[in-house]
Order: structure tokens, then sequence, then C-alpha cells
């Protein structure tokens, strides 16, 4: 009756746009939604579909061809096919044939040519994981106390000039091309040793995580309410045991998110590993060669003409994801508060 | 009393002179004041007249705002709070605090929650830990409530059990003088009302300075009265504008401004 009757002269118009507007909401949360489902669920799918328990167990193994009886291979220790190589190329040496027990495909009348799909790549990416759990923990490792007092002082301590510095340099450092930094350790370290080393990578990884760290520290920390800081200094507490034993605590969980974003992006980060892990086939803990990465392993399966090692760019990919995941998982539950759920 | 909290010897506090500031901006013109040991000093007044700000001038927490500072001094016995190269950390272990909103440590336990204090101050040794806490709780009448569950997170508590807690956690390091910072004004009345008893139980052994909005609370628990008011001439600041028994002041106030105060005619 009167309820419906006294509505005001632009009520229907508000309602039109209040729903336009929930619609537009719901279309871009679609649109940054649907393409993450799509691409974590394709890795899964097909990531998943090629793993085995040897996948976890391998190191990298060339591909062969499965027949080895086939008449039109020719051993590469005998030689090339005729017209095979050519004699004025440089990278002869690097013949595929030749890396790979089978015969350079270049067709000629049918004869001695390599159907690709019938090539198979077994081993794992054991070494990858070792790699990169390696590299990745040691890049934490050196960034996590840097990066965490970095946030304590900003958060807690003085706001003076070099606050404002550093809150600025973290700031276009967070932002910096990964290459960039990849580049930076490549001329520091790599140039200076003389050789591509797992440490590298992580100093490199770590100067990636720093500006996350410090600055998701010093964000969280503000969020604990100035009345806790103020009970712990009215029992005469100096700042560093009341930011130790109570603020950071408190904040934990906060921190925790914070470093472990920074821990993803150091895992996946591909660039900066190329000018400084370099890579490696074999299983290697020496963090002082050259060592494997499970980006550099997705990087390069992905550049091979053989499908079998296309497949294994995609399982690498899953494995990269579910890792990540997992170290997540594991870290909530090692910091979850003993308190909780009683 | 608990033993574990045996009365010390009285302590009193006297105010010389004390101008608190913001950046360049007084915010109280200067306080003398004379708080003797082992009273309840109530400082009432309406809001913005800097109440807070000269309670928390007495154990140097003014001063952790960022552009604070204070000038004058403040005398704890006859001891300086203000003298130079004094570490502010020392002077609150004397002068302890309870703040409006109870303050719980959201990760530790009831315990932790009491002995955060005494751990700060290097004591490990579990009988003595125990006793204080227990000491403490009793002194905090909140001992036969939380005695079977000292493990349990402090956020299991009402609101009026925090309080409580708070305030054992302060008795716990043992001051001189305890500062209350409108301690009721985020409970219910049963709740304020253990807390009211409870200052009445402390003022043995503490010298207490409560800042409070409920002038009944103020005329109910303290010995006596200061009232602040806002000076409108120039830029809002505070003002003392009478210090009394607190049976005099509310009921034969010298300044008109209480009177007109206290009855409800402003603030």
């Amino acid at each position: 009756m009167s309820l419906r009757t006294g509505a005001p002269p632009n009520y229907a118009r508000r309602r039109i746009i209040d729903r336009i507007m929930r619609a537009l909401t719901v279309v871009a949360t679609a649109t940054a939604v649907v393409p993450l489902v799509l691409i974590l669920g394709y890795v899964l799918v097909v990531g998943g579909s090629g793993l085995s328990v040897s996948f976890f167990t391998e190191t990298y193994q060339a591909p062969l061809m499965g027949d080895f009886t086939d008449p039109t291979l020719v051993d590469p220790a005998v030689g090339a096919p005729e017209g095979g190589a050519n004699p004025d190329d440089p990278y002869a040496d690097l013949d595929l044939g030749a890396l790979t027990g089978a015969t350079p495909a270049e067709p000629t009348d049918g004869h001695g040519s390599i159907d690709l799909s019938q090539v198979s790549s077994g081993g794992g990416v054991l070494h990858g994981i070792v790699g990169t759990l390696l590299v990745t923990l040691v890049g934490l490792l050196l960034a996590l106390p840097v990066g965490l007092l970095a946030g304590v002082f900003l958060a807690e301590y003085d706001n003076n000039w070099l606050a404002t510095a550093t809150r600025f340099c973290t700031d276009v450092l967070s932002g910096a091309p990964s290459i960039v930094i990849g580049v930076v350790a490549y001329i520091l370290i790599v140039q200076q040793t003389r050789t591509f080393s797992g440490l590298a990578g992580s100093i490199a990884i770590a100067l990636l995580m720093v500006p996350t760290i410090t600055r998701t520290t010093e964000e969280i920390l503000r969020l604990v309410p100035q009345t806790v800081r103020e009970a712990a200094m009215g029992l005469g507490a100096p700042t560093w045991y009341t930011t130790f034993t109570v603020v950071i605590p408190t904040a934990l969980t906060g921190i925790v998110t914070g470093v472990l974003l920074a821990f993803a992006r150091g895992a996946g980060e591909t660039a900066p590993l190329i000018l400084t892990v370099l890579g490696n086939n074999t299983l290697s803990v020496n963090m002082l060669a050259p060592i494997a990465a499970l980006p550099l392993l997705a990087y390069r399966y992905t550049e091979s003409p053989f499908p079998t090692e296309i497949q294994l760019a995609w399982s690498t990919s899953f494995v990269l994801v579910v890792l990540v995941l997992f170290i997540n998982i594991a870290l909530r539950l090692a910091t979850r508060s003993r308190l909780r759920g009683r | 009393m608990s033993t574990a909290v045996a009365p010390v010897a009285a302590h009193s506090l006297t105010l010389r002179q004390l101008r608190p500031f913001y950046g360049k901006r007084l915010a109280v013109h200067a306080v003398d004041l004379n708080l003797p040991a082992n009273q309840i000093t109530a400082i009432i007044g309406p809001s913005g007249c800097g109440k807070s700000t000269v309670l928390r001038c007495l154990n140097r927490m003014h001063e952790a705002i960022e552009g604070a500072r204070v000038e004058g001094t403040v005398l704890l016995d006859d001891e300086d709070l203000y003298q130079p190269d004094l570490d502010p950390t020392l002077v609150r272990r004397k002068v302890g605090m309870v703040f409006q909103q109870p303050v719980v440590l959201r990760t530790r336990t009831i315990y932790e929650n009491v002995a955060v204090g005494l751990r700060l101050a290097g004591v490990t040794a579990r009988s003595e830990l125990d006793a204080t806490v227990e000491g403490a709780l009793r002194a905090a009448a909140l001992w036969d409530e939380v005695k079977e569950k000292l493990q349990m997170p402090a956020t299991a508590l009402s609101g009026g059990q925090q309080q409580r807690l708070s305030i054992a956690r302060t008795i716990a390091v043992k001051p001189a003088v305890i500062l209350f910072d409108e301690p009721c004004s985020a409970l219910d009345p049963i709740a304020t009302l253990k807390i009211e008893e409870l200052l009445l139980e402390l003022r043995q052994t503490f010298t207490i300075v409560i800042v409070t909005h409920n002038m009944q609370q103020a005329a109910r628990i303290s010995d006596q009265t200061a009232v602040f008011m806002v000076d409108q001439s120039g830029a809002p600041t505070g003002v003392l504008v009478e210090f009394d028994r607190t049976a005099q002041i509310f009921s034969q106030p010298g300044d008109s401004r209480t009177e007109d105060y206290i009855s409800g005619r402003v603030g």
C-alpha cells in the first residue's frame, strides 16, 4: 500500500543502477578468475597426466628413438648419412642426430627421416626439484633476516629520511623486471667468480624477495593495534622486546603470507636463473656450480622439438605449481598458533 | 593482600609546572599537583581537556607519540622522572599503566599474559613465576575465576576479566604507582563495579591515579579529584581548574566551572 506508493521518484532508476553495478562487478570478477582457473586447470590436467614415479626419482635422460633396429637409423659413431652434414655448418658438431643417437631430421626421399613423435623421453625432474628447493630456500634464508628487520625498522622505529628512502627504494626494486636483477647478479657474481652457480641464483632471488618481505612486514605490523604496544611499553618494555615478543607474534600469520608470496615468486622466477644458475642435466647439490631448476627445465623442454619433451615441460610446470602449494600449506601448519582451536 | 605482592613503601607523585606539547601546540597549561601515596586521585573533565595527556606524562608514555614532548617535571618521591639520560622504560616499570581497552596478548595463555613483564625482567625460575602470577591474579580478584584454566588462551576471557587480567599484568611487576586511563569505559556496570572494588583494595599497596569520564565513579572511589577544563581563549588548551578532596569537590566546588561540569550543565 503506502509503502510502495511512497517510493521516491528516482527509486526505479536507483534499482536499475544498482543491478548494473552488481552485474559489472560479477563480470569483472569472472574475467579475472576464469583465465586463472583455465590455466591452472590445464596445467594440472595435461601436466598431471604425464606424471609417473620415475618423474620424481630420476633426472634428465636424452631423448631416444624407440627402435634401434630400424635400418634407416645410422649409428652416430659411424657417421652421418650422405648429404646429411654441411661442411660449412659451424654447428655440425651439435647435430641433433649426434646428440640423440638418431639421424638428423632432414628428409631426403622418405628414407632417413625421423618421426619426432616416435622419439621417447624417459627420466624425470628430480634434479630440478632439488635445485629449485635449494636455490629458493637459500635465497629465502638470505632475504628473510634483511626483509624482516627492514620491515620492523620501517614500522616500529623512527620515521626519518632513512625510512623514506628505504620505502622508495623497496617500491622501485619490487617493480624492477627480474631480468634486471639477473643481469646485476651475472655481472657482480657470475663474472667475478667466473662460474655460474646456484649461490648466484640464490642471491638474485634474495634480491627479488627482500622488497616484498620488507613491505608486507611493514604493512602487517602497522595493522597491530597501538594499544598492544602501549601495554608492553607500560610494563617498561623496550621497543625491540615489544616488537619481537608481542607485535610480531600477533602479526605472524600476515607476515608468513608475505614471506610465502615472496617464496612463490622466487621459486617461479626464470629470467634471473638463466643468467646465474644456468641449469644442469644431472643431480647436483653443489651451490658453487651450475645447478638445475624447475623453471629452467620447463623453459628448455618447451623449446624441444620432441612431443614427449613438451609433455615433460607440462609435467614440470605441474610440479612447480604443486611444490609452491605444498610449501605454502606446510609453512601455514608450522606457524599456526598452538592456542587456536582449543 | 597476597604475600606475593607485599605492600611496598608508600610513594607519592609530584607534578611541577608540567606542560605537555604536541609538536608546537601546548596541550595543557602548566600543572602543579601533589598526588599523595596510597590514595586514589581521580582526574575528571570534558573531552579534549588533556586529562589523558597529563596521565600519560606520569610514566613518560606521552613522548611515545610522534612529535610529543614535555616541559616541567614529575617527581616520584624526590626523584625526577624527566632527569637527563634516564631510560623511560625504567620509569614505566615503577609507574605502571592500565588502558581503556583491555589488552590481551592474543597468542599467549592467561598465565603468560601475566608473566610477560616478569620474563622481560629476566625472571626464569618457575617457582618465582608461579608465585608472582598467582599473587597478581589474586590481587586483581581474578584468581578464583581462572585458576583452573591458566593455560587457556587469554581471549577466552570476558571483557571485564580481560581488564582485570591487564591489571594483574601491571601488578606483577610491582610498580609503585598505577595509572588507569578510563579503565571501565569499555565495560558493563557489573564488571565496572568489580574493578572499582578492586581499585579500593589496591589502594593499600599502590598509589593510584585514574582518569574517568564517569563523575559518579570519581565520587565513589577517589580520595581527591583534579578537574580539568578546556581553555577556549586562543587555541583550545587544557587547564587544571581545581584540585581538592573528592568530597569537597562534589559538595562545595570552589570553581564555578567545576560546579557547572559536575552538575551536568557543561561537558
